[in-house]
């Protein structure tokens, strides 16, 4: 400010002629205000970007490449196949002859031999043989098979792979891909909802076509049972104490610094305590959702005490005072009146540090939610807390971390899903705070 | 008998004598509640208190305990040559384990009887394959000893454990039912347990904390007498050998510590401009429709989960990076991952953060300030410049040390971002690695749990533990004083 008082040496001319030094200034003043609309604009435009590549890249996965073929099966032609030594060889050439039929019936002529069909759908005999032994009243009935084209002709269909970037391998040829425009063009190959995406478990490293992430929701659903049933009545009664009981003194502070310090820890020390005590003393199943959700409850504990804790703060002294004034007990003044008048907020704090728990990766590849593939659903509802399971963030780093790029479209997707639980979550936190949030 | 069971037996004498101690102190005062002391629920839920507590108690020491009993138990049983033959203790257990709990599937399925299984001797892994138990390799006399042995005392264990559970909740009922008198002062008995369990809740954070320093340290210590202490926190060279034993391995943290370092300053580069600048405009230029609209939406950066940022650095922003800086252009890049992927990432993560908390601080700096800078004919920006940030500089300090601490601790984006290999180099486009990338990747290969190769993790957490701790406490410590200027 002392600058604004220096001479600045030439005589003023009036009042409404801004001289060199104040056009600085005003200058000085727009370029500032510029910083500030120019920071802000860089941080909307990255998260415009973030969820731009999310949604670009993790659409995909939600939709499926199949082929679409009908053909009817005689009686005669499966006694044939199965009298012969490679027996799905046989079905595949009825699937071939068929699609054979198909394309010449709509005046489209392809070449193409048993390799390059193998290379589209994997080997379909097998599931065709499966299906009429499994179905035997559908022979000699016309059959419609969908068939899960592989990922290769997924990514050419949804444009992750072009004609020219394809390098020629065992998995696709460039040539197959004149076949691939043939049956698009038919109308033999199309895009369908992936409901096995959503539903559907994790596959080995080397199909990522098939791979699902429902086991692993399952996985974050029981571990998010933990949480909450864990985190929520400790939370709430550590606030209880520590705002309506606790008298003044050491033992107290202790607690209030250790809080504080947890919520700052990094969640990967939570993840080394979870291996250490929880898998390495108490003996407890690794992977197993239990284990997560236990870790997962120590880091949710901090939020859950702090937004309980300001939400019973809130709570004025005068319903304190009535409930102590008509004879209540200090105990009974707390859970008759103060908690359920703070309940909205803490529910709303126990939603948000859900939401955190479930976004939360670090400590869960620690306690070996990363190594185990996810392939089946757990068995009952208790053996879904012991049995060994992924979790959805954990799934989403597995298939990032796996070789086969294919699976980067699944992680995305799987971000996707992710981000919708978290959504969901969130808004159900704001509209429980907007709608039963009371100010006094 | 299942472990659901017994919390449920103990659960129904709990609800039993709920209603029981309830109508004993209803019929001693006649029938008349005036005439009681305490509302008869009290009562109740006394005598429910007694039987559960106690038990509950007894039965969270027994199940902590039984394992660690049973394993040394075992262990002791064991011949030395099977743990020297079989390669690691650990190893051994967990065949033992397998073993065992194969076993028991194998009566629980009812394909073999319990006299069967007990006396076992040959065709072990054939027949525990069949029920989709797959063991490594044949399973030698001495574990299958071991593993009847891990079956029988756990068996006792868990009959014990039952048993005594069940009698101590008995006991407590009856216990507490006999005081429901009219007289007994049943409320001030129930509050005063209540407020007990309240107490132990609020220590679960203490817990907490014990857990996680005794965890690292006694880890810690096993590390150091493995590994000389002072080729750890000096060493310049991290080369852990994978066999998992032979071959020496260096593990100096000084490379890591310089990644950790390195990759936390580029986010700071990024995060504490933007979030800074954002911040001022929003508290001191915004309109308060637009503060509604930008403020919610930058802090939506902060709720999203760090394994989308770490896919978000793998698969989106390294390949930019590595078509503008990479062999095609100037040739500083050869690869997606390096320090400025995961720096620039985690920069972004950390804007919301930044902002957030100098938003709060500017904010308490008091209008009278602002009034005067104003009065004296200062434009805003020279306030800002000049009278507001230095006010509030400590506490923006002190939300930037916060920020680092995020920085040096976080996770998913270095893990899928950074890079793997450990090195100390200026180049920040190199790829490097953090301390907390290598805990995961010492802690989740297939080391032995007893090798320097596994232990060093938990050295490795023990100093980004003590790094973050002193930082968060120097940050909060000048946040606080800072507050107290004003209030």
């Amino acid at each position: 400010m002392t600058d604004a008082s220096i001479d600045s040496g030439a005589p003023r001319k009036g009042l409404t002629v801004t001289d060199a030094r104040t056009r600085k200034r005003n200058a000085a003043e727009k370029r500032f205000r510029a910083y500030g609309i120019v920071a802000i604009s860089i941080g909307l435009l990255f998260l415009l970007f973030l969820f731009g590549s999310i949604l670009r890249s993790g659409l995909p996965a939600f939709t499926q490449t199949v082929v679409d073929v009908e053909f009817t099966l005689s009686q005669a032609a499966i006694d044939e196949a199965e009298s012969k030594m490679l027996k799905t060889k046989a079905y595949e050439n009825f699937f071939i002859a068929a699609l054979e039929g198909q394309l010449t019936a709509r005046g489209l002529a392809v070449e193409f031999d048993a390799k390059a069909i193998e290379r589209l759908v994997g080997k379909p005999g097998g599931t065709i043989r499966d299906f009429f032994k499994e179905n035997p009243d559908r022979i000699g009935t016309p059959v419609s098979f969908e068939l899960a084209a592989s990922s290769r002709v997924d990514g050419y269909m949804n444009g992750r792979i072009t004609r020219e970037s394809l390098v020629d391998s065992r998995f696709l040829m460039a040539a197959d891909l004149d076949l691939v425009d043939a049956l698009e063009e038919a109308g033999i190959i199309t895009g369908a909802f992936n409901w096995n995406f959503i539903t559907g478990t994790d596959s080995g490293v080397d199909n990522p076509g098939g791979a699902g992430l429902g086991a692993s929701v399952i996985g974050s659903f029981f571990m998010m049972l933990v949480v909450l049933f864990l985190s929520l009545p400790i939370g709430v009664a550590a606030s209880i104490y520590l705002e309506e009981f606790a008298p003044k003194n050491r033992w107290t502070d202790l607690i209030e610094v250790n809080i504080s310090n947890l919520a700052a820890v990094p969640s990967i020390v939570f993840g080394i305590l979870g291996l250490a005590v929880f898998i390495q003393f108490a003996g407890l199943p690794q992977s197993a959702p239990l284990v997560g959700g236990l870790v997962l409850t120590l880091m949710t504990l901090p939020t859950i005490i702090i937004s309980t804790r300001a939400s019973l703060n809130a709570v004025p002294q005068s319903i304190r005072d009535a409930a102590l004034g008509v004879g209540a007990s200090k105990m009974q003044s707390v859970f008759h009146h103060v908690l359920p008048l703070a309940m909205p907020g803490i529910l709303t704090g126990t939603i948000i540090g859900l939401a955190q728990a479930l976004g939360e990766t670090a400590p869960l590849l620690l306690i070996g939610m990363v190594g185990f593939v996810a392939r089946e659903y757990p068995e009952g509802f208790l053996a879904g807390f012991t049995d060994a399971n992924s979790a959805m963030p954990a799934q989403i780093y597995t298939w990032a971390s796996r070789a086969d790029p294919g699976f980067y479209e699944k992680a995305w997707g799987g971000i996707i899903i992710l981000l919708a639980f978290l959504i969901t979550m969130n808004t159900i936190a704001v509209i429980l705070r907007r709608r039963f949030e009371r100010r006094w | 008998m299942p472990f659901s069971w017994l919390v449920l037996i103990i659960l129904a004498i709990a609800g039993v004598g709920y209603v029981l101690g309830r109508q004993r102190a209803l019929t001693s005062a006649g029938g008349d509640s005036r005439d009681l002391h305490s509302l008869p629920s009290y009562y109740g839920a006394n005598v429910a208190m007694w039987a559960i507590v106690p038990a509950a108690a007894l039965l969270v020491v027994w199940l902590l305990a039984q394992p660690y009993i049973v394993n040394s138990r075992v262990l002791a049983t064991l011949p030395d040559t099977v743990v020297s033959d079989g390669g690691s203790v650990s190893l051994v257990m967990s065949d033992i384990r397998r073993v065992a709990d194969g076993l028991d599937l194998a009566v629980r399925d009812g394909e073999m009887t319990g006299a069967e299984a007990a006396a076992i001797t040959s065709d072990v892994r054939e027949k525990l394959g069949a029920l989709g138990v797959a063991l490594g390799s044949e399973v030698s006399p001495e574990v299958l000893e071991g593993a009847q042995t891990y079956r029988t005392l756990n068996a006792t264990g868990n009959l014990a454990m039952s048993v005594l559970a069940l009698l101590i909740a008995a006991v407590g009922a009856a216990y507490a039912f006999r005081q429901s008198h009219a007289l007994f002062r049943a409320r001030n008995v129930v509050e005063r347990g209540i407020l007990a369990l309240l107490m132990f809740a609020a220590s679960v954070a203490i817990l907490t904390t014990v857990g996680i320093v005794f965890a690292l340290l006694f880890n810690t210590i096993e590390f150091f007498k493995l590994y000389p202490a002072a080729d750890f926190f000096f060493g310049t060279n991290w080369a852990p050998s994978f066999s998992g034993r032979g071959g020496a391995s260096d593990l100096g943290v000084l490379p890591l510590l310089w990644g950790t370092f390195y990759i936390s300053i580029i986010a700071l580069m990024v995060a504490v401009p933007v979030g800074l600048f954002s911040a001022i405009y929003l508290s001191e230029y915004a309109s308060p429709r637009v503060r509604s609209i930008a403020k919610p939406l930058i802090e939506i950066l902060a709720g999203i989960p760090t394994i989308v940022y770490g896919l978000f650095a793998l698969l989106t922003v390294g390949p930019i990076l590595v078509s503008m800086f990479g062999q095609d252009t100037v040739g500083w890049m050869s690869g997606g991952t390096a320090v400025m992927t995961a720096g620039l990432v985690m920069g972004i993560m950390l804007i919301p953060f930044v902002s957030s908390l100098s938003d709060d601080i500017i904010n308490a700096v008091p209008q009278a300030l602002r009034d005067g800078s104003y009065g004296l004919g200062a434009t805003q920006s020279e306030t800002i410049r000049q009278v507001i940030l230095p006010a509030a500089l400590p506490g923006i300090v002190g939300a930037i040390l916060l920020a680092a601490s995020r920085a040096i601790g976080e996770t998913m984006i270095v893990v899928l971002g950074a890079g793997a290999a450990a090195r100390l180099s200026m180049n920040p486009f190199d790829a490097m690695t953090t301390i907390t990338a290598k805990i995961v990747s010492q802690l989740t290969g297939d080391a032995d749990f007893a090798s320097p190769e596994a232990l060093v993790a938990f050295a490795l957490g023990m100093t980004l533990f003590v790094l973050t701790l002193g930082l968060n406490v120097f940050a909060l410590y000048i946040v606080r004083k800072y507050r107290e200027q004003y209030d």
